[in-house]
């Protein structure tokens, strides 16, 4: 059992939820929303921060933070970095948060050469040269997991994880259950 | 060089023409040309209606095949632990600067390639290499730079200096086994007199057990074998003396091939078996030429081949197949599957090979001790062997002893023999661990040396590494990742998964960037892999690692980061080379690098 998130009064105060796409492919987010109608039952028990679901930009000190995609530039080390300083419960969501996953095929070849494929010498290029624009975040050398970057607290995976995997973690979570899905929804062939 | 076609041709004429022999076909085009050329490729995909995949997968999962040349001389240094302690990772170097080479490239001129390899079982003395297959031992400075200037002088291996390859058998302790000579045939002549049902109640009666490790019933599994009804059975003996630190069977198959053979061939005489094969690891090619003049000269005393010793319808042989470096072909049905021309990977058990083995076949499949052991216990009687031993461990166990002693070599004992006897006869001092059976072994602090070596107390396959106060253990830890790392086959994702991210941990500790958390992972991923990895290599590969956690814990203490999480790589250097191509110095082009997180 972990301990309930609600707090031993019982009260009603609503625990805090954010999530961050780093480099995935937004369909973890698509897949959370797939729980349809049960997201009225979740907005009782929660409140959204800092979500692509609420376009709110700065995160404040929440319960849960949900995180999909990996680590593949600057700027995902620096929002990842601030959701664990603001974050209770840190959750790699998904295969990219995981694993690196789509983006991390990529790692087996150096970064050079993928920015000279994709800027230089691929077909059909004008202008040849590598963006250096200071908006645009500079890549790293590989594709990592969030938990070669942060500490990290639970680890759901799927590609992407199911609506029904989902609720069952936030309901088991946020409800003090131990989080204990059956095999029909960490099974993925 | 010959020409593929007609040297494929050649081969095929002189050993066969079967599928299950594609990895002899491969050894022998890879000795020749350094490399399986594509045309090779097409040629056996062809004759053997095989898919190229198929053929290019045996080739990829084996270290010493290769689909590029590697060059006139192919130049592995063994890479063992014990190797490290006497200095290989200085001469690796020193050659490849010597010789313009980067590990593992062919040279531009294609006349060289150096790498590194798994332990090549000449720990004693070490540090060694194979050259062209061939072994150099006791590398030292002086010798590398002669070797250099035999390089480059194009002189061949064949007319390099014969005191270069010797290998000596550095027996220092000899008990049962090795002391007690028999003559020629005269196991053989001993199972024609009482017969096969007698024979095995005096293996029975011995209570010899395999000696690989797992301690089978040797007796017991024979009993097997014959009981099992089948138009054929098989003898298959295991020289893949893979284990780190094991060279017992390189000193038995040297100085010992009499008496192996004899034995393999009393086990066919028992479970009816007409053929038999010895799996050669590719490290010990050297020796094959002996062996199979061994072979010959038992064939011609009549000891092999039809009517052994006259008997009519005792019709044995045996042949040699080749290993092409693989670890996991040790474990006996990868070693099966090896032996049927495929990549080495461990079937379900059961069936077990005793009664579905070799092409499906009844197979006794044993180490080369056991075989050596059953053919004297053949002639002397089980009371001979089991008047030494303990009551479960019965008769005597090679040991392959090196690292920090004075006098590292092969010693004989009787089992129930305590570590520190051991550590006492062989001249070691100021001991601070013993790596016993291996990198899959049990790692044994100074507090445990009154523990003997017995299937009941400490197993031991033969491997004895010893570790004085001066080492840093942690460095044998991580050999031992690497070496799990590299010779997991891939079949089960918890042995190749989990033993990369077990080796990244180590990684971590040695450089000072882990934490408790790390701790506490690798103690996790190891329980994952004992309990679900799909054969013993997976499911020992953690050993060294939860051995050192919990009895050598000041080794990872005192490397520790004082902090919950430490990330896994530097990130200002991962942003190096896109900084570069940018030309960026801006903020944005640096992360503030902290540990918090």
């Amino acid at each position: 059992m972990n301990k309930p998130l609600v707090n031993e009064y019982g009260s009603k105060e609503k625990l805090i939820v954010a999530t961050a796409p780093l480099c995935g492919c937004f369909g973890c987010h698509m897949s959370l929303l797939d729980i349809d109608e049960r997201i009225l039952q979740l907005v009782e028990l929660v409140e959204f921060d800092r979500s692509p679901i609420t376009d709110i930009k700065d995160i404040g000190k929440c319960d849960i933070g949900l995180i999909e995609g990996g680590v593949a530039n600057v700027h995902n080390v620096e929002d990842l970095r601030e959701f664990r300083n603001n974050c209770d419960i840190l959750v790699a969501v998904g295969a990219c948060a995981v694993n690196g996953g789509v983006p991390a095929m990529r790692n087996q070849f150096d970064i050079k050469e993928c920015l000279e494929e994709a800027y230089i010498l691929g077909i059909g290029i004008e202008n040849p040269h590598v963006p250096n624009d200071v908006e645009i975040p500079l890549l790293l050398d590989k594709v990592h997991p969030i938990h070669e970057v942060v500490r990290v607290d639970y680890f759901l995976p799927g590609c992407p994880p199911s609506a029904d995997t989902f609720w069952k973690f936030l309901t088991d979570l946020i409800n003090g259950n131990t989080i204990d899905f059956p095999y029909s929804l960490i099974h993925y062939d | 060089m010959p020409n593929i076609e007609e040297f494929i041709g050649d081969i095929f004429s002189e050993i066969g023409e079967a599928p299950d022999l594609l990895l002899q076909y491969l050894h022998a085009i890879q000795h020749e040309y350094s490399h399986v050329p594509e045309e090779a490729i097409q040629l056996l995909s062809e004759r053997l209606k095989t898919p190229p995949m198929k053929i290019n997968a045996v080739i990829d999962f084996y270290s010493f095949l290769h689909r590029t040349a590697r060059g006139e001389y192919d130049i592995r240094f063994s890479d063992n632990i014990t190797d490290r302690m006497l200095g290989n990772q200085l001469l690796f170097k020193s050659l490849c600067k010597k010789l313009g080479v980067e590990p593992d490239v062919p040279r531009a001129d294609g006349k060289v390639t150096v790498s590194l390899t798994s332990c090549t079982g000449i720990c004693d003395q070490g540090p060694a290499m194979l050259v062209n297959g061939l072994v150099v031992s006791k590398l030292t400075e002086k010798r590398i730079h002669k070797m250099v200037g035999r390089i480059e002088a194009g002189i061949p291996v064949a007319n390099w200096p014969k005191s270069l390859f010797v290998v000596k058998d550095n027996i220092r302790r000899k008990d049962k086994l090795l002391n007690d000579d028999i003559i020629k045939g005269s196991a053989i002549g001993a199972l024609a007199a009482t017969g096969g049902e007698v024979m095995l109640e005096r293996l029975e009666n011995s209570g010899l057990r395999g000696r690989g490790g797992a301690g089978f019933g040797s007796g017991l599994k024979w009993r097997l074998c014959r009981e099992t009804e089948a138009d054929k059975h098989y003898v298959v003996c295991n020289a893949d003396e893979g284990e780190p630190g094991t060279f017992k069977d390189r000193v038995l198959l040297n100085s010992y091939a009499d008496e192996l053979f004899e034995g393999m061939t009393v086990a066919a005489g028992i479970v009816g078996a007409k053929k038999g094969l010895l799996y050669l690891r590719r490290e010990y090619l050297y020796m094959r030429e002996a062996l199979e003049k061994t072979l010959q000269e038992r064939r011609e005393a009549k000891l092999l081949g039809k009517k052994i010793l006259g008997h009519k319808g005792f019709n044995f042989d045996i042949e040699i197949h080749m290993g092409a470096g693989a670890y996991i072909c040790g474990e006996e049905s990868a070693l099966i599957e090896s032996l049927e021309g495929k990549r080495g990977i461990p079937r379900d058990r059961p069936p077990f090979p005793v009664t579905c083995g070799y092409k499906n076949k009844p197979t006794a499949l044993n180490n080369v001790e056991t075989f050596v052991a059953a053919a004297k216990i053949a002639v002397f009687g089980a009371d001979w062997y089991h008047s030494v031993g303990t009551s479960q461990s019965s008769g005597t166990k090679l040991l392959s002893i090196s690292g920090d002693c004075e006098r590292p070599g092969i010693y004989e004992y009787p089992f129930g023999v305590t570590i520190r006897q051991i550590l006492v006869d062989c001249g070691a001092s100021d001991t601070q661990a013993v790596q016993v059976s291996g990198a899959a072994g049990s790692t044994i602090p100074p507090q445990e040396f009154y523990r003997k070596i017995a299937f009941e107390d400490v197993s031991s396959g033969g491997s004895f590494m010893i570790f004085n106060q001066q080492r840093d253990l942690l460095k044998m830890v991580l050999n031992f990742a690497r070496f799990f790392t590299h010779e997991s086959c891939g079949f089960c994702t918890p042995c190749r998964v989990g033993g990369r991210l077990l080796n990244d941990l180590v990684e971590k500790v040695m450089v000072g960037y882990a934490t408790r958390y790390d701790l506490k992972e690798m103690e996790r991923i190891g329980q994952v892999m004992k309990k679900t990895a799909h054969c013993g290599l997976g499911s020992t590969a953690p050993n060294p690692i939860l051995d050192t956690l919990a009895k050598f814990p000041g080794i990872y203490a005192t490397r520790l980061h004082n902090t919950s999480h430490t990330p896994a790589f530097d990130m200002t250097k991962a942003l190096d080379v896109s900084r570069l191509l940018t030309g960026r110095e801006d903020e944005g082009a640096y992360v503030e690098r902290t540990d918090e997180y």
